[in-house]
């Protein structure tokens, strides 16, 4: 049977999605930014946050309003709690790769660092964490999700890596502590991109399953 | 590397099955008190229920839900045998109350009844008085005892909630109540025989939300102790006031369980259609 | 004419026939009840009350012994007719379906078709032949048996009016079927009950044939049941087929006692009615 709510709980899907696309973009932005020391990138990105701020608020309305109107139960109330829990995931994921624009324009007001390898490496995972998380959600995919939980501990991996690479580069010229200080700071919030990646995973696999596995012992996930 | 290290953590939580423990300790505090097995039931040829099986536990209240015509109030009938009375009907298999069949010969349906009390639909308040209703069931069991009534009352209606609203209007004939006070009163009246079991059949259906409110947090504070069991269409409700719920549809019992479960995360795709309204 | 127009006009025309349908019927009703007490109420007085009649040819007596006669015939009739017929009516209402009930309904229909004079010829073999002699008691179970039929379809009747709310809430207590019978469903009912007995004994009250064999008619004041017993409608009768005038005025008297009798039977019988519909509302 058709339900009238049905197509509410689609446009908050689709509300979702559509910041979920932006989330993504402010991200792969970050980053270029990042690697083309682009100041005027990075502005551009900071600029955009308050838009996904606007998006993340009228997604809480319009599912406080659903909760209110239809009393959802089963998969829609955990369509709605997942909602709920994903939405301020990706607003911090936001916030993130504002702050990582914020460093890019301070890095590029001084000299430029030595590369860092894992450094790229570190944020394309992130990104690649936060699209799979995404893409968990819209399918309903609780496989795909556990396996981008499951990459968190890679993610962690190479922020350690590219830390002990800056700490480093700091121990070898003492002018290089501060763009060194600022990359360790950018390794520090992809890798907090991909921690909110998990938890919207893991969210998924609520969704999914009806099962919460946050803060559980793997096998039990 | 990483899936090595956590090899040993993984099996480290295999030796506690934490979820299955948690489970027996419910199940060990909370005896079944009704314990039904391969409960079959029947209008004349017609086959309405079909092997039900299911442990209601004692001071609990279970909620039966479930589509019109699909047997949950025929079942909650057969609780206390009130389908005897239904020329052509009859029951197979086994309902127990404290580990005795109920449908065995020799167990009296009119004994039974004064065990397992049943409040209905529709207030049915006898057109006497409000203090003859609720004595009803005393005098009708042999006590004479006029000051043991007079107390007994006044211990159902206030268990029922109703003694202050109707202290001074005792002798008042019980129908110029108010529906959600005749229903009230018709659970005073089922408490003063001092049940174990309280079957109600969609007792607020009829009544207005504020008088529906006062039933439902009647039935809460009656589970410290009375075993209860009802039936009702409001899903809200069943979410509300009970601890299990049990789902039925086309005579069988598709799904039981915890209500929290099986309004978060049921089990069988009937059940979530039916929760969430995607049902037909 | 419009569609809207001509409906209405057949909804009037209809409406108009009804009406007269309806007048049609009440006109008899309306006319004799006028004429009755027109011819009646100047005959009334006292003494119709208190005297015994008088012989042919003197003025005035009244019709003391009869009304007391038919009293004690229909209080016979009732003894006997209310506790059967109702017993009847308990076990059909609640025994609705089975075999036996539906013989016992269908005997009733029959009992309640067989016309009064059969009934009386019936009392007559049955009471009167054996001690060879006319009697109140007879009279009595003549009447009664005209009774019991009405007496059994009422009972069931409203029985089955009570709510099956209150038998279910009365056995969920713990009541067995009998108990829930006599505490609940029978007084819930009771103000249904005494209205079909009322109604039962209005109809028998204006019976005169079943009487004409059975309690005969005495022209003496007498309350000895196994005599003959005088009866306002065999009096009517009797003073209505005789060629006196005095006795014709004394009839309609009679008549219209008799109407004004059966007329409150029937209107306290209304009120109760409709005081159990009340009931049955809330």
């Amino acid at each position: 049977m058709a339900r009238h709510f049905d197509k509410d709980i689609e446009e908050i899907k689709d509300l979702l999605l559509r910041m979920g696309a932006k989330v993504e973009h402010s991200i792969a932005h970050s980053i270029r930014a990042l690697l083309e020391r682009d100041t005027l990138m990075a502005e551009e990105v900071i600029e955009r946050d308050d838009e996904i701020d606007r998006m993340e608020v009228e997604i809480d309305q319009r599912t406080i309003e659903l909760i209110a109107k239809m009393q959802p139960a089963a998969v829609d109330l955990r369509f709605v709690a997942t909602i709920m829990k994903i939405t301020p995931e990706l607003e911090r994921i936001a916030d993130l790769a504002q702050d990582v624009c914020e460093r890019v324009i301070e890095l590029n007001r001084e000299p430029q660092l030595k590369p860092v390898t894992q450094l790229p490496q570190l944020a394309e995972s992130a990104q690649k964490m936060v699209r799979e998380a995404l893409d968990s959600f819209v399918r309903g995919d609780a496989d795909l999700a556990r396996s981008v939980i499951r990459q968190d501990d890679i993610a962690d991996a190479l922020t350690e890596d590219s830390f002990r690479a800056l700490l480093t580069y700091m121990l070898e010229n003492p002018r290089n502590i501060s763009p060194a200080i600022r990359l360790t700071f950018i390794g520090k919030y992809f890798e907090r991109m991909a921690d909110g990646a998990t938890n919207i995973c893991e969210m998924v696999v609520y969704l999914v399953e009806g099962k919460m596995i946050r803060h559980s012992p793997p096998e039990e996930s | 590397m990483t899936a090595l290290t956590m090899q040993p953590i993984r099996s480290n939580r295999t030796e506690v099955p934490l979820m299955n423990q948690t489970t027996n300790d419910v199940a060990s505090a909370t005896p079944a008190k009704i314990h039904v097995q391969d409960f079959d039931f029947y209008y004349g040829d017609v086959k309405t229920l079909h092997g039900i099986n299911l442990d209601v536990p004692e001071r609990q209240v279970t909620a039966l839900i479930g589509p019109s015509g699909c047997g949950k109030s025929t079942f909650l009938r057969s609780i206390n045998r009130m389908n005897d009375i239904i020329v052509d009907a009859h029951a197979d298999g086994v309902i127990e109350i404290d580990g005795r069949n109920i449908y065995e010969s020799g167990v009296d349906a009119v004994e039974l009844r004064r065990r397992v009390g049943m409040v209905f639909q529709k207030s049915n308040p006898f057109p006497k008085s409000i203090y003859d209703n609720v004595a009803y069931g005393m005098r009708i069991g042999g006590l004479r005892n006029k000051r043991r009534i007079n107390e007994i009352v006044e211990k159902s209606l206030r268990r029922a909630a109703l003694w202050d609203e109707a202290k001074d209007r005792l002798q008042d004939s019980a129908l110029a109540l108010s529906g959600g006070q005749q229903q009230r009163l018709c659970i005073a009246r089922a408490l003063a025989v001092d049940p174990e079991i309280l079957l109600m059949d969609e007792p607020a259906s009829a009544l207005d939300p504020i008088a529906t409110a006062k039933i439902e947090e009647l039935i809460y504070e009656l589970k410290d102790n009375y075993t209860i069991v009802i039936v009702t269409h409001n899903m809200q409700q069943a979410a509300r006031v009970s601890d299990r719920t049990a789902f039925f549809m086309l005579g069988k019992l598709v799904e039981y369980g915890e209500t929290k479960t099986m309004f978060m995360n049921p089990q069988q795709k009937m059940t979530e259609d039916y929760v969430t309204g995607r049902f037909g | 004419m419009s569609y809207l127009a001509r409906r209405k006009f057949i909804s009037r025309v209809a409406e108009t026939l009804c009406a007269v349908a309806v007048l049609l019927a009440l006109l008899p009703l309306a006319f004799i009840l006028f004429y009755v007490i027109r011819q009646g109420i100047g005959s009334m007085n006292w003494a119709f009350f208190t005297q015994m009649p008088k012989p042919v040819g003197e003025v005035g007596g009244g019709m003391a012994n009869a009304i007391v006669g038919t009293l004690i015939i229909i209080g016979i009739a009732a003894l006997f007719a209310v506790p059967v017929g109702c017993i009847c009516g308990i076990h059909l209402a609640e025994y609705p379906d089975t075999k036996f009930s539906s013989m016992v309904r269908f005997a009733a229909d029959v009992l309640n078709g067989v016309p009064s004079i059969v009934v009386g010829i019936f009392a007559y073999g049955l009471v009167v032949l054996p001690v060879k002699r006319f009697s109140a008691i007879a009279g009595g179970v003549a009447l009664g048996l005209l009774m019991i039929p009405i007496v059994v379809r009422t009972t069931e009747e409203l029985l089955r009016l009570v709510p099956s709310g209150l038998r279910e809430g009365a056995l969920a207590l713990g009541a067995t079927r009998g108990r829930a019978v006599m505490t609940v469903i029978l007084p819930a009912a009771l103000p249904g009950i005494l209205t079909g007995i009322l109604v039962a004994l209005a109809r028998v009250a204006g019976e005169t044939a079943p009487l004409l064999f059975t309690a005969f008619n005495n022209r003496f004041w007498s309350t000895n049941i196994t005599q003959p017993m005088a009866s306002l409608t065999v009096q009517i009768f009797t003073y209505a087929i005789s060629p006196y005038d005095d006795w014709h005025r004394q009839a309609w008297a009679g008549a219209f006692l008799l109407v004004m009798i059966i007329l409150t039977l029937s209107i306290v019988a209304r009120l109760a009615v409709r005081r159990l519909e009340r009931m049955n509302r809330t």
